[in-house]
């Protein structure tokens, strides 16, 4: 029986999907149950009705979903209770990044995590209680949008050769310079942004400063007109003369290169287990569609070359899934997984593509249009190569764990 | 209106989105491995008694249902949108329940609680019985507020908004009442996470059906046959009203 329209997504049946949606599968914590079951309703009802709208309007509502998010708690699960955070574990995190696999775009789910897991670290571990107080708590309770700012036009994988700087003048910062790729750049109130504060040897001389987005001098340049995640917006910003008080600094000067790296195993492992889900969900609807879609007189589905790959796709997201909880279970110990997450990354690049390519084929001529899931999926998880760390700099870090980079 | 309970009774059921199956043999529909979770009209009950709890009409929100060992996670799930306590009415595992037994079930916990207030949805979205809030009220001899679409209590008693065919009829009830709650009494809150963690802490009581004078052996309601509707056949057009007849008088409709 119909109860009321909204949040429930119509697709096709199939035997598969009762199980797929069902209880937890193998390997998904039983404690993390009620808070997947609680977020999925607020994807169901607050965001996938309006997700198409987004994604032609190039921008979802950040301040309207984070609030949403925030109140019910979910962008600040392993963050202190003293300012709003839930005080969980990381694997909480991983378990509300794998929900948020069933939005039905990449661009949310990846502004959420820039909200939840990517502007804050930081501040949490290394800002004063007075900065926490001012940036950290609204952020958590979806007050604030966070963004940060950390690549440019000119340095991407290349961190250490940034060019902005925050210059010392009396007790201010005066930050000249600019920064590219800003994720809800356009709608953020701060940024969480890395200057050079002094010379010297450029992994000991920036800082992370936090940078009220409202002061003059800051210009959004432009909203980057994007392949896909489209219904994130993505800045161009530039620092003109933009003066900030010093009390606005991260914890120590000339730390914040070693402050930003710390965090990049939790931001990879973030990012493939949101890839997890919508590369079943493109699976399970394409399995769906060539099951009735006939050629020559047989669903598409009955030709060996067909299920036999989405077989071994399939069995290829396990396995990724499995390095992801592996890695996420010796995190949360207190080990370093640099080289599991830096692999569990690359291996979340590559299988997106293979799996969103292979089945986009599968589609035919309906694959190609804007009208269907994979082909946004094709275009949003492309990102997931150059985003967060290229899969040329995760090849770097693992052979550099392997001990087989060439010394220079 | 100091020191008045609340219980709601609630189901645990097929989730609403999933494509329910029937099981082989015919007798029943698939439930293995099939995501069930708290019965929407339920919900809405629960969080009309939520509510009232926080206006300070109520003191106590107790959420009760009669089910097997997997209900508590229904159970949970009502102690994360905001009640007190709860009680699981335990049947042993593959046992099954009609209306009249969870009616049994939550009289005798109405007698144990002695609650001002019983709320429960006016239907389950498995069976569409809508008898439970009925017989319950029947047992206790209560008076019943069904298809409850606006509830506020006064001192004694509740006045109560129902929709039914003609429209919408107002009551008011001395207390101790039994309500059902329909769909537009409210929006059901999101569980929250901070409220999600807290749930674990809340008491679960589990106490085992036959205490509460359920009848052991099979329900009064017994289930012949289950079968899929017929798969939709493509319809036709036609032309005039006698071919029209023509057609449904050969194809043995009239």
């Amino acid at each position: 029986m119909a109860l009321r329209a909204g949040g429930r997504w119509a697709r096709p049946g199939s035997a598969l999907r009762g199980r797929c949606s069902g209880p937890r599968r193998a390997g998904d914590a039983p404690r993390h149950r009620h808070l997947r079951e609680a977020l999925r309703k607020i994807i169901d009802k607050e965001i996938n009705p309006f997700v198409d709208k987004w994604e032609e309007e190039g921008q979802f509502p950040a301040h309207k979903v984070f609030k949403i998010l925030g109140q019910a708690g979910f962008l600040g699960v392993d963050k202190p209770t003293e300012y709003g955070g839930m005080g969980l574990d990381f694997s909480y995190n991983i378990a509300v990044a794998e929900e948020l696999g069933n939005v039905r775009c990449g661009g949310i789910p990846m502004a959420i995590g820039v909200q939840a897991g990517m502007a804050t670290p930081a501040l949490t571990r290394f800002g004063s209680h007075e900065l926490k107080k001012q940036f950290l708590v609204p952020t958590i309770a979806g007050d604030f949008v966070a963004c940060l700012g950390i690549s440019e036009d000119g340095a991407g994988s290349d961190v250490a050769n940034i060019k902005t700087t925050a210059v010392r003048k009396g007790d201010e910062y005066v930050i000249n310079g600019g920064k590219m790729w800003i994720t809800s750049g356009s709608q953020a109130d701060w940024m969480c942004l890395l200057a050079n504060t002094s010379k010297g040897p450029p992994h000991q001389n920036k800082s992370l400063i936090c940078l009220p987005m409202n002061l003059p001098g800051i210009h959004v340049a432009k909203k980057i007109d994007k392949l896909g995640m489209r219904s994130s917006d993505t800045a161009q910003i530039f620092f003109e003369d933009v003066r900030v008080p010093c009390k606005n600094l991260i914890g120590e000067e000339g730390k914040g290169f070693t402050y930003q790296m710390l965090q990049f195993q939790e931001e990879r492992l973030w990012g493939v287990a949101t890839a997890l889900t919508p590369m079943e969900t493109i699976i399970q609807e394409t399995i769906d569609y060539t099951g009735q879609r006939k050629v020559f007189g047989q669903p598409v589905l009955h030709n060996q070359t067909v299920h036999f790959r989405l077989a071994e796709l399939a069995t290829e997201v396990e396995l990724l899934r499995s390095l992801l909880h592996r890695a996420v279970a010796l995190y949360v110990e207190g080990n370093d997984v640099t080289k599991f997450a830096s692999m569990a990354k690359l291996k979340a690049g590559r299988l997106t593509r293979e799996v969103t390519d292979s089945c986009l084929q599968f589609w035919g001529g309906m694959g190609f249009t804007n009208e269907v899931l994979v082909s946004r999926f094709y275009r949003d998880l492309r990102l997931m190569s150059i985003g967060g760390g290229t899969d040329e700099t995760m090849l770097s870090i693992i052979c550099k764990y392997m001990d087989i980079l060439p010394r220079k | 209106m100091a020191a008045l309970r609340v219980l709601v009774g609630v189901k645990r059921v097929i989730d609403f989105a999933v494509k329910v199956r029937v099981a082989p043999g015919g007798a029943a529909v698939q439930t293995q491995g099939v995501k069930h979770s708290l019965n929407p009209f339920c919900e809405i009950a629960l969080e009309e008694a939520v509510r009232l709890r926080e206006a300070g009409a109520a003191a106590e929100v107790v959420v009760a249902t009669l089910g097997t060992k997997a209900s508590q996670e229904t159970l949970r799930t009502a102690l994360a949108m905001g009640a007190d306590r709860a009680v699981l009415a335990e049947l042993a595992e593959g046992a099954a329940a009609g209306p009249r037994e969870v009616a049994v079930a939550l009289a005798a916990l109405a007698r144990r609680l002695q609650p001002q207030l019983v709320l429960l949805g006016k239907q389950a979205i498995d069976d569409d019985c809508n008898q439970t809030g009925q017989i319950l009220a029947a047992i206790l001899d209560w008076p019943q507020g069904t298809f409850a679409s606006r509830v506020s209590l006064e001192p004694g008693a509740v006045q109560v908004q129902r929709e039914v065919d003609g429209g919408l009829e107002t009551l008011r009830l001395r207390l101790p009442a039994v309500l059902t709650a329909d769909l537009r009494l409210n929006e059901p809150r999101y569980a929250t996470l901070p409220n999600i963690m807290k749930a674990k802490k809340k008491p679960l009581e589990v106490v085992p059906a036959a205490d509460l004078g359920v009848p052991a052996g099979p329900p009064r309601l017994r289930l012949l046959q289950l079968q899929e509707p017929p798969p939709r056949a493509g319809g036709e057009k036609v032309e005039s009203v006698e071919s029209l007849l023509g057609k449904l008088r050969h194809a043995g409709r009239i």
